[in-house]
């Protein structure tokens, strides 16, 4: 219910951002879009990590990790779309006049990551992406409903071994998935930890996605084989990776304040140029919240309090999504309008536009949220809570810490 | 554990799970369990006797603001005060304006200090550190054998314990 009017809320926001020709809106759907992508493939991630390192204690956690990879294929057409669509107004380098060599717009730099950034293999990488999660997502899945009906051991061999492969898939895929949707963004610039950053700000999105569902089945009644045992281990994760995020943003950020080349730090300028005060909220948000209020054993023990940090921990991350994509897809944007209206003759090269928060931005994310509680609740009702032939449930149900 | 002012009886058990079961049989009977030598940690074993959580958690904090605190002393005094640098090219001379800088240097201080800090207190606690006599109360005690350590009064209850300690399983019973 709550979800149905959130979706509503969304669409009424995308509709109206495109009927006023608002410059930021596919910069909008681009950046939540891949917060919902990120916490839907980063719960698969997950979930095929306590299969390979064949933990106990997330046995009755299962479920709420499986019906959230359930989003991967709404997330991956959602996605195909907006690229599909609004490709040119995201990415500088979608523009086939940057690298013919006699067109005026021709940039050197760009044609010489026309290998990787052509067309044709981004469109072979994103579909691949997308099928191979999906596939492993259902698979996951599909096994563990089936241990319910009968062998809980043989299933669950089979999702082990299925998780290793995916481990590995996954290695590949979420690193290029991260320069090609977000840091292709700034097309002339790259990081080499780029990857290892992404994955962090996704992972630490969906452990708290994770706690909300969890603690918000157990607040309504749900769940009760959840004990405040398995709770301070998702809120040590959610601790733990807070400061594995900031670790990564800061060798990020040092590296090249450091250096002080003048291509790289461009990415920092513009951000403290134009975006300082969500530039260091993220930060603050991300490590200072999390660090002060989750360090304690009793806080993590806590049902509401875990809750109420998985939302501080999701505004934080949305910040820094917003501060990673918005900056680079709205210049993009901007170049694109202003061609579009035939300004540049007239004034030259164009100001850079701005992204900003407003009720738009809101609206879109407040729509991308209810999608998601939609599709992990429409999962989650559809199978038992807890998978009860799982070979770990007893020491699951016992795990105390 | 000086054994001039408390009298102690120790029982000597062989399993882990029986000296688990034996406390809170024996606290029921009366007998004034104290503590449990284990060579190895047992699952349950600080619920079971109802000992406060470790306090170590409070050193490490204390430790790593020490850490924290000399590295960007000496940080401050080195590279800001002492010989100001000019570092990365950007001559600010400000210390916060190169605490970006600094940060690496003051997380390996403050990890140092609290890591070395805690490994030192815990070695003290436990009487483990070099040149302190060990309490040995059995020779196999590190090994595979389990000792429970029940407090008495005076020597008259030795005979009671003893037969209490043997009823909830132990093998081998020590007085000092």
């Amino acid at each position: 219910m709550i979800a149905g009017v959130m979706m509503i809320i969304g669409l009424l926001a995308i509709i109206a951002q495109f009927a006023t020709h608002h410059e930021q809106t596919w910069s909008n759907l681009l950046m939540n879009n891949f917060m919902f992508m990120g916490m839907a493939l980063c719960a698969t991630f997950f979930l095929a990590v306590q299969y390979v390192a064949e933990v106990g204690w997330s046995a009755v956690i299962k479920r709420p990790l499986e019906a959230m990879g359930q989003s991967l294929p709404v997330a991956g057409g959602i996605m195909i779309v907006i690229i599909a669509l609004g490709g040119h107004h995201l990415y500088h380098w979608m523009d086939a006049e940057l690298f013919d060599p006699k067109s005026p717009k021709y940039d050197e730099i760009i044609a010489g990551k026309s290998g990787f950034l052509n067309p044709t293999f981004f469109w072979i990488r994103v579909v691949a992406y997308f099928v191979i999660w999906t596939y492993f997502a259902k698979l996951f899945r599909k096994n563990s409903m089936l241990s319910d009906e009968g062998d809980g051991v043989g299933y669950w061999r089979k999702n082990r071994a299925a998780a290793a492969k995916f481990l590995v898939l996954f290695a590949v895929t979420e690193s290029t998935m991260s320069w090609d949707f977000v840091m292709s963004v700034d097309t002339h610039w790259f990081s080499t930890l780029f990857a290892w950053y992404t994955f962090s700000g996704i992972f630490v999105t969906s452990i708290a996605a994770l706690v909300f569902t969890v603690t918000y089945l157990k607040s309504k009644g749900y769940l009760q084989e959840v004990t405040e045992h398995h709770l301070h281990d998702i809120g040590k994760f959610m601790f733990a990776f807070s400061i594995f995020w900031t670790y990564l943003w800061f060798c990020q950020f040092m590296l090249i304040w450091y250096s002080n080349i003048p291509e790289e730090i461009t990415y920092f300028m513009l951000r403290q140029d134009h975006y300082r005060g969500l530039w260091l909220a993220s930060f603050f948000i991300n490590f200072i919240t999390p660090f002060v209020i989750l360090m304690t054993r009793d806080a993590k023990r806590k049902l509401y309090l875990l809750m109420g940090m998985s939302i501080v921990v999701f505004i934080g991350h949305w910040i820094d999504t917003f501060v990673m994509i918005i900056p680079g897809s709205m210049i993009t944007a901007g170049h694109h309008a202003a061609e579009g209206a035939a300004h540049v003759a007239e004034h030259g090269e164009a100001a850079i536009s701005i992204g900003s928060i407003g009720l738009m931005e809101i609206g879109t994310t407040i729509g991308f949220i209810g999608l998601f509680m939609y599709l992990v609740q429409h999962y989650l009702s559809k199978s038992p809570l807890v998978a009860k032939n799982h070979p770990m449930m007893e020491e699951s149900l016992h795990h105390a810490i | 554990m000086s054994a001039s002012t408390k009298k102690f009886v120790y029982g000597i058990f062989n399993d882990d799970e029986v000296v688990l079961n034996a406390i809170g049989s024996l606290r029921k009977k009366g007998l004034k369990v104290k503590d449990v030598i284990s060579p190895f940690p047992i699952h349950g074993l600080d619920h079971e006797l109802g000992l406060d959580r470790t306090r170590i958690s409070i050193c490490a904090f204390l430790y790593g603001m020490t850490g924290m605190s000399l590295a960007l002393l000496m940080i401050w005094y080195m590279n800001i005060f002492d010989w100001p640098m000019d570092i990365g090219g950007k001559p600010s001379y400000a210390f916060y304006k190169n605490l970006p800088a600094f940060i690496p240097v003051t997380f390996e201080s403050t990890v140092l200090c609290a890591a070395h800090g805690m490994v030192i207190t815990f070695l003290l606690r436990s009487k483990l550190l070099p040149g302190v006599e060990p309490n040995v109360i059995h020779p196999r005690m590190a090994d595979d054998h389990f000792v429970m350590a029940i407090q008495i009064k005076d020597d008259s209850e030795i005979a009671n314990v003893e037969a209490q300690l043997k009823s909830a399983g132990a093998v081998e019973f020590i007085n000092k």
